[in-house]
């Protein structure tokens, strides 16, 4: 893994991020999809609660994130 | 002549839907289930112009997958039962990703209209829609709506109405996948043409999308056709050639190009302004989802909520209770005494109905307080705070409310686990709020620590019943997680609403929903419930009694003392002879390793399982003290004196406490068998229910009584 990719778990709040890539199942992965969170959007992190869920914002979307499907979702600094 | 049409709600959770269900039904909605599942249907009719209109609420979804049961449910409703026009509703303050949902009718060829509400918000965010551009480009009719202020509902339906006029074809759906992936579209159409049933309700661009995309239900629909095996050939090439081409999944290529899609459209007829301020909902949440002070005003929020419920809700249980004392001494007085149908009407039917009424006040106060915490958009914020806790015992901040509600009453507690949606865990949460104690166990406990604990340590004890009822419920999660609901926790994605002021119309609509639905069908099994125990407590009517009571209470017609005491041997008696006392006999021995063989506790249990609280009412009439409480003085004397053939002390305060360990963790309450049956639509679960809680029950008497007396304590 490239330095720049991280895990959308490890951002520390308030850090703006673009989703790079799920790891996951089809379900998994589609659920997100439909929820707004494809490859290349841009993510606002807004709350993370260490080893709890975390909430980000997608467009106009917050959404709230298990810390398992967090540590699913890579994300690039920029 | 009125013309019936018929038109269906759809669009993403949160955008605004019920709102506008509620503002164009009003008060004539319907509230039922789709076939076969807990899915909500919503049904409402309403009159405009020359149309009769039932409007039909489908379940808030992202998309038309079939990857959760609201999809499923709503995709079937609209392919299967033909609404004349389905209106999509829009969150236009997030307008990509709801358009998403459009984009997908659009590809099922519906007959469309597009809703785009909240209009003021968006434009707050400084967003500006050329309506006529996007419609053009979408081929969709769209209409501005700002449902809280019941702005533009007329022209929607005006638009409605043009559609079911015009019979206009639907617009053909516009979106290009690329050429690559239009190549393979086109193979797969070329055989799915082939067979008309497949392509009579679905059109076969649709169809072969779905493939490529992996779509379970339809590959299963696919797999009965004639040309099943050319198809799935088909698409195993085509899906091979794609990853190939483009290194990554079909379903992902065209989601990409979808939002691609959108993307475009919106850069077209949708004017950002760039400026993006931190909105009202973040600087709230910074202080309600704060990593410190979060816990402690949830918890603080909940306790006023709950305080509030129980304040409210006792005088008005007070009230159901005089109503029904009431109509029972009227019927008494009417009907012939001592008749087998003055004790059917008093006793069976009102004391039935009165067992269903008395609950009315505190469930409906709670789904109440329910709402409140939804319609503000605070529940997705305690599921958050509480997501990491609820985490450590297998299940997720979901969970958390329908537990909370337990202590309250067990039946809204379960019907909350409708708002959980995986099905283990919502499985799960349904099978271990049980074990929170409820409010109606509450006089058990102060008959029983009344009697046999010195006041000091009351408090104590009670609080350690609650905790065991907590630590057994976290217990039984755990392994029925383990054994039973295997698999692994569902990937847990939640939107979080923007906070918003409820209407009083809509906490009202919401809190008569989900309270109609207990009053309806809990209801009836709690009425039959009643009866049933009824009989079993009052058959055989006229057993060989003991002594002649009824020639003894006419000679004592003067002393009202001796009246009493012979009316209450009688009762006993009676009693003691009928179906359930048989049975308490029988049962008792079971509850000899427990402490507690004694045959008139056995029949109270066995009435518990009407409701706990009848628990205390049936041990007053084994006594023969006649009516009780659990304050009662007498009962508790009685219970204390209570000796074995050998003179030893049948109940000492380890026996006591093994018994309210019993009664805490037993069999639910008739109404929660119901209410299980209902949410998990089998009656495996409730009868499971009905064996494990009695199980878990007695082996955590068993522990306590004989660790307790290995202990040297009994």
């Amino acid at each position: 893994m490239k330095e720049d990719n991280i895990l959308l778990s490890k951002v520390t709040p308030g850090k703006d991020v673009t989703l790079f890539s799920i790891k996951g199942g089809r379900c998994f992965r589609a659920r997100l999809t439909d929820m707004g969170l494809n490859a290349g959007v841009k993510i606002k992190v807004l709350n993370s609660y260490g080893h709890g869920p975390t909430i980000i914002l997608a467009g106009n979307t917050r959404l709230i994130l298990g810390h398992g499907m967090a540590n699913k979702i890579t994300v690039k600094e920029y | 002549m009125m013309k019936k049409i018929t038109i269906a709600l759809a669009g993403n959770p949160n955008c605004g839907k019920t709102t506008i269900f509620n503002d164009l039904t009003g008060a004539r909605q319907h509230v039922g289930n789709y076939p076969g599942v807990t899915v909500e249907k919503k049904e409402g009719n309403l009159k405009y112009k020359d149309y009769e209109i039932k409007v039909v609420d489908i379940p808030g979804i992202y998309s038309l997958t079939a990857y959760s049961i609201d999809e499923i449910v709503a995709r079937n409703f609209i392919v299967e039962e033909k609404p004349d026009v389905v209106i999509d509703i829009v969150d236009t303050s997030n307008l990509e990703r709801n358009l998403y949902l459009a984009v997908q009718f659009m590809e099922l060829k519906v007959p469309l209209v597009i809703a785009l509400n909240m209009t003021d918000i968006a434009e707050k965010q400084g967003l500006k829609i050329n309506r006529e551009e996007l419609s053009k480009i979408l081929g969709v009719p769209l209409v501005f709506t700002v449902a809280t202020k019941n702005q533009g509902l007329n022209e929607l339906l005006d638009e409605v109405i043009k559609m079911v006029e015009a019979k206009s074809q639907p617009g053909e759906g516009t979106i290009k996948y690329g050429e690559e992936v239009e190549k393979e579209l086109d193979k797969l159409e070329n055989i799915l043409i082939q067979d008309k049933k497949l392509t009579k309700d679905y059109p076969s661009k649709w169809l072969a999308l779905k493939l490529l995309e992996g779509d379970a239900e339809v590959t299963k629909g696919v797999r009965e056709s004639l040309y099943s095996e050319k198809v799935i050939t088909q698409v195993g090439e085509s899906t091979t050639h794609l990853k190939k081409v483009f290194g990554d999944s079909p379903e992902a290529i065209i989601a990409d190009r979808r939002y691609g899609y959108i993307t475009g459209a919106c850069r077209e007829a949708v004017k950002k302004s760039p400026e993006e301020r931190q909105i009202l909902s973040d600087k709230i949440d910074q202080v309600l989802v704060n990593r410190v002070l979060g816990l402690p005003i949830f918890l603080t929020l909940i306790w006023l909520l709950f305080n509030f419920v129980f304040k409210v809700s006792a005088p008005l249980m007070g009230y159901v209770e005089m109503g029904q004392t009431w109509l029972g001494n009227l019927f008494s007085g009417l009907l012939p005494d001592g008749s087998a149908i003055q004790s059917l009407i008093v006793d069976g039917v009102i004391g039935g109905v009165g067992s269903v009424l008395i609950f009315v006040p505190i469930i409906f106060l709670l789904f109440l307080a329910m709402a409140l915490l939804e319609d503000t958009g605070y529940m997705a914020r305690a599921v958050f705070i509480m997501d990491k806790i609820m985490h450590k015992i297998g299940l997720h901040g979901r969970s958390f409310i329908p537990m909370l509600l337990g202590f309250g009453c067990t039946l809204p507690a379960i019907m909350a686990t409708r708002t959980i949606e995986d099905k283990n865990d919502r499985f799960v949460t349904i099978l271990v709020v049980p074990f929170i104690s409820c409010g109606a166990r509450l006089p058990v406990y102060a008959l029983l620590i009344g009697a046999f604990f010195p006041e000091r340590i009351s408090g104590n004890i009670l609080f350690s019943l609650y905790m065991l009822g907590i630590v057994v419920a976290i217990f039984m999660a755990k392994i029925l997680r383990k054994y039973l609901f295997r698999g692994e926790a569902a990937p847990f994605v939640m939107e979080l609403p923007p906070y918003r002021f409820p209407t009083i119309k809509g906490l009202l609509i919401h809190m008569w929903e989900r309270g109609a639905i207990y009053l309806k069908k809990a209801g009836t099994i709690i009425f039959v419930g009643v009866l049933i125990i009824w009989v079993l407590s009052n058959f055989p009517w006229s057993p060989n009694y003991s002594k002649d009571y009824d020639t003894l209470i006419e000679q004592a017609q003067n002393n009202e003392e001796i009246v009493t005491q012979l009316e209450n041997e009688r009762a006993f008696e009676k009693l003691e002879m009928s179906y359930a006392g048989k049975m308490g006999r029988a049962i008792a021995p079971i509850f000899k390793p427990l402490g507690f063989d004694d045959w008139k506790l056995s029949v109270g249990l066995i009435g518990g399982f009407v409701a706990k609280e009848i628990v205390v009412g049936t041990l007053g009439t084994l006594h023969s003290v006649g009516e009780v409480d659990e304050e009662s003085e007498s009962l508790r004397q009685r219970l204390q004196s209570q000796t074995r053939p050998d003179g030893s002390k049948k109940f000492s305060p380890l026996v006591a406490y093994a018994i309210m360990i019993f009664v805490l963790l037993y069999i639910p309450c008739v109404a929660t068998i119901a209410v299980i049956k209902r949410e998990t639509n089998s009656w495996k679960w409730p009868i499971f229910t009905v064996f494990y809680t009695t199980g878990v029950a007695w082996i955590a008497s068993f522990i306590v009584y004989q660790g307790g007396r290995l202990l040297g304590l009994g």
